[in-house]
């Protein structure tokens, strides 16, 4: 497989955002995964989320380890740096990024067996950290890349396409998350559009450590009868939890919204997220609440989604560190480099 | 016969590890090096814990030889849990301190010993009723003496501890007594001074006196490191929190408190240089401390770095493998495991230092190294030099010197309309150019990854653009040979075809075996190497040399194995000395094993070099 390069071609009245920048702007490379993969959906939310909020594409960092879901970021934000790193190690290393340069936003994309397999720890550690970032997780229940084995994620007495019956006990990341002190804890389906993009949106003004599960089915190895991951599957058990609409004050959009209760919730930065209860009990603030509407709704068969839990004052790892309000790698040589002087007097407390 | 020597003996602390001594013990050191006599403290300790035992051994050395010596001419035995080794270990002849608040028979002792017994603990138990008092007191009470015996300048003592504590002025009037306590009982007990003692001489200059860890933590400030990860492991952990005492002390920012640094203690391994590689990625000069076994869970991680050309400084502060190994001793047995770190073909940069005015400065040099080459940088250290107090040159910066950032475009150059190809070799000298994340809304971006990709970062698996980038690769890690340290030579006194290759930690030892080496009439070149890859000085000295040792600290000849790869080397012409048993190699086993080598080689057939 080598690089597909996409024909630019700019309709003169094509549609723009507040930056001027077209929805073409935010593109990548043509996707080379299984045509109807969920992931490729996930990576057009990613796109349309990102064209909404009017952000310059090169300002976002778009970091992820490996798999097919961890391939997508070279499918969309062409204009963004990516750094594809390695197998289970994206948390650690999008870490270390932030902590260079808070000023960008941060993206993590990974997958099922990257983040609840190899990844689990590095998962753990980054959002109990309150690493400033969005991290997705594509989660198919299983390793696509690798060709169809199990992942951590898939459920117990789930089948493979071979037959074989998964016996351990799944990890639900999502719950991992909320108990590891995720400000931000969302899960959605790749397939649910008007539920996804508003769920990135208000992931990406989050200033916190803002965690997304999607399901994200597998059409090569997990869209088949007896897969819990598989289009049918989760069409027929989804327990949507709420629908939210997501307003910024720069870019207000009107998307429709079910009637019923409303709660408006505040972002950091001044913007707002509405949120249109299903479960008019379910209160986003309250993490215990969250767990027990997941386990709720799990005993009964179904995976609640939408955004589960929330904490609008995160503080975040750079809030904890106490760094200066400019990015590290900012500085240069006055500012980093003592002088001779002062080694001078160090030299002589060391005599 | 007792030992007579004047300015050249070994002291050998005993103690029981958590009772305080490591203090005292310092105390007594700087006291020496205050009277113009260089010193070279050692630590011994098996485990951290407490309860264990430790050793704190102290060469004095007037002629400035700071490799370990072997043996102990005094013994201080604070430990009657180690006292039979530690008796077996003195030289004939030698002393031995002790505290005889308990019988011990005599046929615990030798009979060649001086023997001088001192009721330290009934002293203690009179003079104070605080039983941890009783505990720290007993440490100075036992330096008084050892002032007394030896002759140590009690007022420089007396002005140390007064530095000491200095602002905690209410510790200092106690602590003099309880010197004085010791030293009026040794003054009224014992024939003072014994045979081993001090005489104030002018060898210290203005040498300075600190662990290679802190002056490689210190040189990461100096080097304008911003981020650190790490995960705490013996014997690195003191150069992180070194890194971190000296942040809190020169980089807050003084208007809003603010720190111009970030430490983060990482998960695991895996996770520290993850995020120094995502720090450096975007622009940040980051680094990791560890020691072996993080090494080795680093591995994928190096691959990543080398391959999508990314900066990155590790410090690898060697101690014995393999596995846990011996954890708290030391070795450089590491040297082939970075300088080849992870699978498919990689090399790295290595920088080895002598002392910590090198590790200072190696430290420093990393960074800029690290950039220059956009690759990762080791420094190997090891717990000989880490994590003892060594005397080195001062410190030394130059305040014009700038940050050397390496290849970067800025958004002018790229505004400009520079071309920009990632892994484009622009100059000829393999090194590409980078960008910053986020540098340019348009131009600029390009995707890291560890797969295999054109010169414009494009993803592709085909077999020229992979060649082509790899002999790229090399041909930048060629370049590196003119910017890492070069080799050091020290000529024997008259033309010899011996030659002897050595680094880092071993460096003491061997200048004083060549010392003795020459005084036998055996003339041996010798070349100190400070870096990996290795300039074309390296391979010419080989050259020059019929038969060249490499001693160095570990079982297979790591150095010996690379410069055979790496100079294209006959083996033959390679004579390994390894020591590594995980105390430190003494002048004396080298010059044992090369006068052996020598001399079995030759028979009486080299006469020119044995003289
Ligand atoms: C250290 C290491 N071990 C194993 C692999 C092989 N490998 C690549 S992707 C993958 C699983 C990916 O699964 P997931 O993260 O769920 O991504 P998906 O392909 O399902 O989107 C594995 C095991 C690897 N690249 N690196
Ligand atoms: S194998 Fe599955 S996860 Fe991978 S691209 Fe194909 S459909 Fe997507
Ligand atoms: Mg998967």
């Amino acid at each position: 497989m080598s690089f597909l390069p996409k024909p630019k071609f700019r309709h003169p009245a094509i549609e723009t955002n507040d930056l001027g920048f077209t929805h073409r702007d935010y593109e990548g490379a043509i996707s080379t995964l299984c045509a109807g993969c969920g992931h490729d959906s996930i990576s057009a939310a990613i796109i349309k989320a990102v064209y909404e909020l009017s952000l310059p594409p090169h300002r976002i960092a778009k970091l992820s380890g490996i798999g097919c879901s961890s391939k997508t970021p070279t499918y969309f934000l062409g204009a963004s740096h990516g750094f594809n790193s390695v197998h289970g190690r994206m948390p650690s290393v999008l870490t270390g990024a932030n902590l260079a340069n808070r000023d960008l936003i941060y993206l993590g994309v990974s997958g099922d067996g990257d983040s609840a397999s190899i990844g689990l720890g590095q998962f753990a550690h980054s959002i109990r950290r309150g690493v400033n970032m969005v991290y997705i997780v594509e989660n198919n229940g299983v390793y696509g890349l690798t060709k169809g084995q199990f992942s951590a994620t898939s459920d117990k007495g789930s089948k493979n396409k071979r037959g074989v019956v998964n016996n351990d006990a799944p990890i639900d990341m999502v719950s991992m998350a909320i108990e590891l002190g995720a400000t931000f804890v969302g899960r959605s389906f790749s397939g649910d559009k008007t539920q996804l993009v508003p769920l990135i949106k208000a992931a990406i003004e989050h200033r916190g450590a803002a965690f997304i599960d999607c399901i994200s089915p597998c059409v090569a190895f997990n869209n088949h009868e007896g897969s819990t991951k598989s289009f049918d599957y989760v069409r027929a058990h989804n327990a949507a939890l709420n629908a939210l609409d997501f307003i910024t004050p720069r870019a207000p959009i009107s998307t429709e919204y079910e009637p019923g209760s409303t709660e408006v919730v505040r972002l950091h930065d001044g913007s707002s997220i509405r949120l249109h209860k299903i479960d008019a009990n379910h209160n986003v603030h309250d993490r215990a609440e969250a767990m027990s509407a997941i386990h709720r709704h799990k005993a009964a068969g179904e995976i609640v989604t939408g955004l589960l839990y929330i904490d609008e004052d995160p503080q975040d790892l750079h809030t904890n560190l106490g760094t200066i309000a400019r990015p590290l790698n900012e500085l240069n040589a006055p500012e980093l480099s003592p002088s001779q002087a002062l080694l001078d007097k160090m030299n002589a407390a060391l005599r | 016969m007792p030992i007579q020597s004047v300015n050249d003996f070994v002291v050998r602390f005993a103690n029981v590890n958590g009772s305080g001594s490591a203090s005292a013990n310092q105390l007594f050191a700087r006291s020496i090096m205050r009277m113009g006599v260089p010193v070279s403290p050692r630590n011994i300790f098996p485990s951290n814990i407490q309860g264990l035992p430790t050793w704190y051994e102290v060469r004095i050395s007037e002629a400035g030889h700071m490799g370990a010596r072997g043996g102990s001419d005094l013994l201080v035995a604070m430990n009657p849990e180690t006292w039979g080794e530690d008796v077996a270990d003195i030289e004939p002849g030698g002393y031995i301190f002790y505290d005889s608040s308990r019988p011990v028979p005599k046929s615990a002792f030798r009979d060649d010993l001086t023997i001088l017994g001192m009721p330290l603990t009934e002293i203690c138990l009179k003079h104070y009723t605080d039983p941890r008092q009783r505990q720290l007191f007993k440490n100075i009470i036992y330096v008084g003496a050892l002032a007394a015996l030896l002759d140590i300048d009690l007022a420089e003592i007396e002005k140390l501890i007064g530095e000491q504590f200095r602002g905690k002025d209410k510790l200092i009037a106690p602590n003099l007594q309880a010197l004085r306590l010791g030293y009026d009982y040794a003054k009224a007990n014992f024939a003072c001074p014994i045979g081993v003692h001090l005489k104030r001489a002018n060898a210290v200059g203005d040498l300075i006196f600190l662990e290679g860890n802190d002056a490689a933590g210190l040189g990461a400030v100096y080097g304008g490191a911003t981020v650190c990860a790490w995960y705490p492991i013996t014997p690195s952990t003191s150069l992180a929190e070194s890194f971190m005492a000296y942040c809190k002390r020169l980089r807050v920012d003084k208007e809003t408190g603010k720190n111009k640094f970030a430490i983060v203690q990482a998960e695991d391994e895996l996770s520290s240089i993850g995020m120094v590689i995502g720090a450096a990625w975007n622009g940040a000069r980051a680094f990791t401390a560890t020691s072996g076994p993080g090494i080795s869970l680093m591995q994928e991680f190096f691959g990543l770095a080398y391959f999508a050309e990314i900066p990155a400084v590790v410090f690898d502060v060697q101690r014995g493998g393999p596995s846990t190994g011996i954890p708290t001793r030391t070795q450089q047995s590491d040297i082939l495991l970075a300088a080849y770190a992870s699978h498919g073909d990689t090399k790295h940069i290595l920088l080895l230092p002598e002392d910590p005015y090198e590790c200072f400065e190696f430290a420093a040099q990393a960074f800029d190294l690290a950039d220059r080459f956009q690759t990762p940088v080791f420094v190997m250290l090891d717990l000989d030099i880490g994590s003892n107090h060594r005397m080195c040159k001062p410190l030394k910066w130059d305040d014009s010197r700038q940050l050397d950032r390496g290849k970067v475009m800025t958004a002018e150059d790229l505004e400009a309309g520079k071309e920009f190809g990632r892994y484009l070799d622009v100059d000829g000298d393999g090194i590409p150019y980078r960008t910053y994340p986020g540098t340019h809304p348009k131009r600029g971006a390009y995707f890291t990854r560890g797969t295999t990709k054109d010169r414009y970062a494009r993803y592709t698996e085909l077999a020229a653009p992979y060649i082509d980038n790899m002999e790229r690769l090399l041909k930048k890690f060629d370049t590196a040979k003119k910017y890492v340290p070069g080799p050091v030579l020290r000529k024997a006194s008259r033309k010899t075809d011996l030659g002897v290759i050595y680094f880092g930690s071993t460096s003491a030892s061997m200048h004083e075996a060549l010392d003795m080496l020459e005084k036998d009439g055996v003339h041996v070149d010798a070349l100190r190497v400070r870096a990996f890859p290795f300039s074309a000085e390296v391979s010419d000295f080989i050259a020059a040399h019929d038969r060249v040792f490499v001693i160095e600290q570990n079982r297979d000849g790591q150095l010996r194995t690379l410069l055979m790869v790496e100079c294209g080397i006959d083996p033959a012409q390679l004579t390994s000395i390894p020591h590594y048993g995980g105390t430190p190699i003494t002048a004396r086993f080298i010059r044992k094993a090369m006068s052996d080598a020598v001399n079995k080689a030759t028979g009486a057939g080299r006469k020119e070099t044995i003289g």
